[in-house]
């Protein structure tokens, strides 16, 4: 029996297990949502199509599987661009679909045509223009099975309006063939060996986890490894969470706004452990002076990084967690706690109160310390995001933030996205005032949903982060960076029928933030935090 | 340092801009590019020569292995490749200069494919040093149009790259 192309997407995503997708609709990809309409997908309709594949990124990242998200042609799917790039930079699996213009008149310039898989090159894993409508079984799975294996991101299929409305042959396809698509994902057993002996010689050896820990779902094999070597940890922003931040040897974030002791750890290493870390520029500046003092070994999945961005001594190239447990297994204790204990960072100082604000710091730990303790905290792009992740203190808690992109704008649809993946988690997302405002619609999609995630807006009147950097570094010239017209952002909410309350004080921090945990709907909490507060 | 790499790659739509556009925006640059289908008409060809550092090179390598359409590649070794490029050239030529002209063809090894009143134009299928010293020798009698195929390349003796 023929059923349409559109019908045979549905299918493969039912195929592929798929119970949430997010997008917006436009004529190019309706009959992909009228098929759509008859199952039992369940589709969160955000308010601009950028949202939707950060929905579907906070998704794929609880449930490290690819998520979907769906757009019309032309603006819909140039709408999602800031989505996509947002997910390849840090490696998140997504199935991105989006409608185009009927085969016939691609090309001549037509209304609402945009050529998104020529626009979105440098920003995916993978594209499809489908041509024939016969082949879409073949190219979702072939989507899903390459968003999802080797170094996970995003795969982009363009399937224009009259190839949906085809009528084809269904079967899914049980296997993929892709001759040039070989992930390797076990260890070379030569390197592993170079590894075990290099670690036998360490003095002060240090894992430094990143985000590809969480992709290879690598946390427990890495806190096993971890405790059996006495090998301490840091973490990079992409990393943090990975290992439990109360773990007698984790030594906290490194980088420009990591913590001293952890930057201090990897200055004077003498092996290093890179694992699912890229070394990023916010991570490590300058990548040259740590090879020329440590012994550098680079496990990743991505053969590419090796050696992209600093000389690694022993490359590994393999998942993460194959090669922990190899690892586990062959390891020998190092003693090594009289360098690295004095390294752990002193618990943050009792601040003075401010008058009439908030210290920033202040909102993280109070929330830390009263959320539950697998609460997942998104947190957005700026100082919030700095703030975020230094008191980021959640036993077993999860950390979510765009951290290679820095897109503003990230934190409620990946929390939305987080909290529909794991709807038992408390989910919070922090923001600043500025990343707000480039989000505020989704306010209206958590309403519709009644999705319960809380918000935190770091309200300093100000891009703050921006300001900081013109106070550093353009002799105080502030320019551009006073959010003056901002609304009312409690009466806002209250207009969407979210619970909400402004909090100007640290004495009455603690309440507020308890009624905000305890409240059952979404809920938005503004806090007043002090304009002139930097992040370094 | 010039490199050569051959590059096996699915015989798609849009495989050759996904190439080309991984070049530029890591701005890497391409001293020449060639693509032709193979025996097996799935599968196309693609020689690039890069000029660049060693780390570079290794940076295009690892980066083009990453598409999906790539299906193997290779670096040729400068001393075991045979390397050809074919260029056309297009000469001004009069009564006067045409014999001397017809000379430096022959002396290259080149051929002569049109001729008209007013021009000259010759085919030279050689290595690409090979092609910039006949575009020298023919300098003095001023070249209309040029045009160069790009370097093709295949390892030397029993050294294979193939799908």
């Amino acid at each position: 029996m023929k059923i349409t192309a559109a019908q045979a997407m549905v299918r493969c995503l039912e195929a592929e297990g798929i119970s949430v997708v997010f997008g917006l609709p436009g004529a190019a990809i309706c009959p992909f949502y009228d098929a759509l309409s008859h199952s039992q997908i369940r589709h969160i309709l955000v308010r601009q199509e950028q949202n939707a594949a950060h929905a579907a990124s906070g998704y794929a990242r609880i449930t490290n599987k690819p998520a979907v998200c769906i757009a019309t042609s032309g603006p819909g799917a140039l709408n999602l661009i800031t989505g996509i790039a947002t997910a390849y930079m840090d490696s998140v699996p997504l199935v991105v679909i989006t409608g185009q213009v009927v085969r016939e008149l691609l090309g001549r310039d037509v209304f609402q045509e945009a050529d998104i898989t020529g626009s979105c090159e440098p920003f995916v894993k993978h594209s499809y223009l489908v041509k024939d409508a016969a082949s879409i079984p073949r190219i979702m799975k072939e989507a899903f099975h390459i968003a999802s294996t080797g170094r996970k991101g995003p795969v982009l299929i363009d399937i224009p309006f009259d190839v949906q409305k085809e009528m084809i042959p269904f079967s899914y396809p049980d296997s993929v063939q892709i001759r040039s698509y070989k992930p390797n994902t076990v260890g070379h057993p030569g390197q592993l060996k170079r590894v075990v002996t290099a670690l036998k010689h360490a003095k002060r050896p240090l894992i430094c986890a990143g985000g590809g820990v969480f992709l290879a779902d690598a946390q427990d094999s890495l806190a096993a490894f971890s405790e059996q070597t006495n090998i301490p940890i840091v973490t990079t922003m992409m990393g943090l969470s990975a290992v439990s931040p109360n773990n007698p040897r984790n030594l906290g974030m490194i980088g420009m706004h990591g913590c001293t002791g952890a930057n201090r750890a990897m200055n004077s290493a003498d092996v290093i452990l890179l694992i699912g870390a890229r070394v990023g520029d916010r991570a490590i500046m300058s990548p040259m002076g740590l090879a020329k003092n440590a012994l550098i070994i680079h496990i990743d999945i991505d053969p590419a990084e090796i050696g992209k961005n600093i000389e690694t001594d022993i490359p590994l190239v393999g998942d993460a967690n194959n090669i922990l447990l190899e690892l586990c297994e062959k390891a020998d204790t190092i003693a090594c706690e009289p360098w690295y204990e004095p390294l752990k960072s002193s618990k943050a100082a009792d601040y003075e109160p401010y008058a009439g604000c908030i210290r920033p710091q202040h909102v993280i730990e109070t929330l830390c310390s009263q959320c539950e303790s697998d609460a997942v905290l998104c947190a957005d792009v700026g100082q919030n995001q700095i703030w975020a992740a230094r008191n980021f203190n959640i036993e077993h808690g999860r950390f979510l933030t765009s951290g290679g992109m820095g897109t503003m704008g990230y934190s409620i649809p990946a929390a939305y996205g987080a909290k529909l993946a794991a709807p038992d988690r408390q989910v919070i997302a922090v923001c600043g005032d500025g990343s707000f405002q480039m989000q505020m619609m989704e306010l209206a999609t958590l309403c519709a949903n009644n999705i319960p995630v809380k918000i935190i807006v770091m309200n300093n009147g100000r891009l703050g982060m921006v300001r900081e950097l013109q106070d550093n570094q353009y002799g105080g010239n502030k320019t551009a960076v006073f959010l003056d017209g901002n609304p009312d952002f409690v009466a806002l909410a209250k207009s969407y029928g979210i619970e909400s309350a402004r909090v100007t004080s640290d004495d009455a921090l603690t309440e507020a933030i308890t009624t905000m945990l305890s409240s059952k709907g979404p809920y938005l909490l503004e806090c007043a935090v002090s304009p002139a507060e930097p992040t370094l | 340092m010039k490199y050569t790499i051959s590059i096996l790659v699915e015989n798609h739509a849009g495989v050759l801009s996904r190439i080309s556009g991984l070049f530029s925006r890591r701005g890497f640059n391409i001293d020449s590019l060639a693509v032709g289908v193979t025996d097996d008409p799935h599968i196309s060809r693609i020689t690039i020569v890069v000029n660049g550092s060693e780390y570079m090179v290794e940076q295009v390598e690892k980066q083009l292995n990453k598409l999906i359409d790539v299906i193997r590649l290779r670096r040729l070794k400068q001393n075991e490749t045979v390397s050809r490029e074919l260029m056309l050239v297009k000469v001004a030529c009069t009564v006067q200069t045409r014999s001397q002209i017809i000379d430096i063809v022959r002396v290259m090894d080149a051929k002569v494919c049109d001729l008209s009143k007013t021009t000259l134009t010759a085919e030279l299928c050689a290595e690409a040093d090979q092609l910039k010293l006949f575009c020298d020798l023919l300098e003095p009698y001023h070249i209309l149009e040029v045009v160069r195929t790009g370097t093709v390349a295949l390892a030397k003796g029993d050294d294979i790259v193939n799908a």
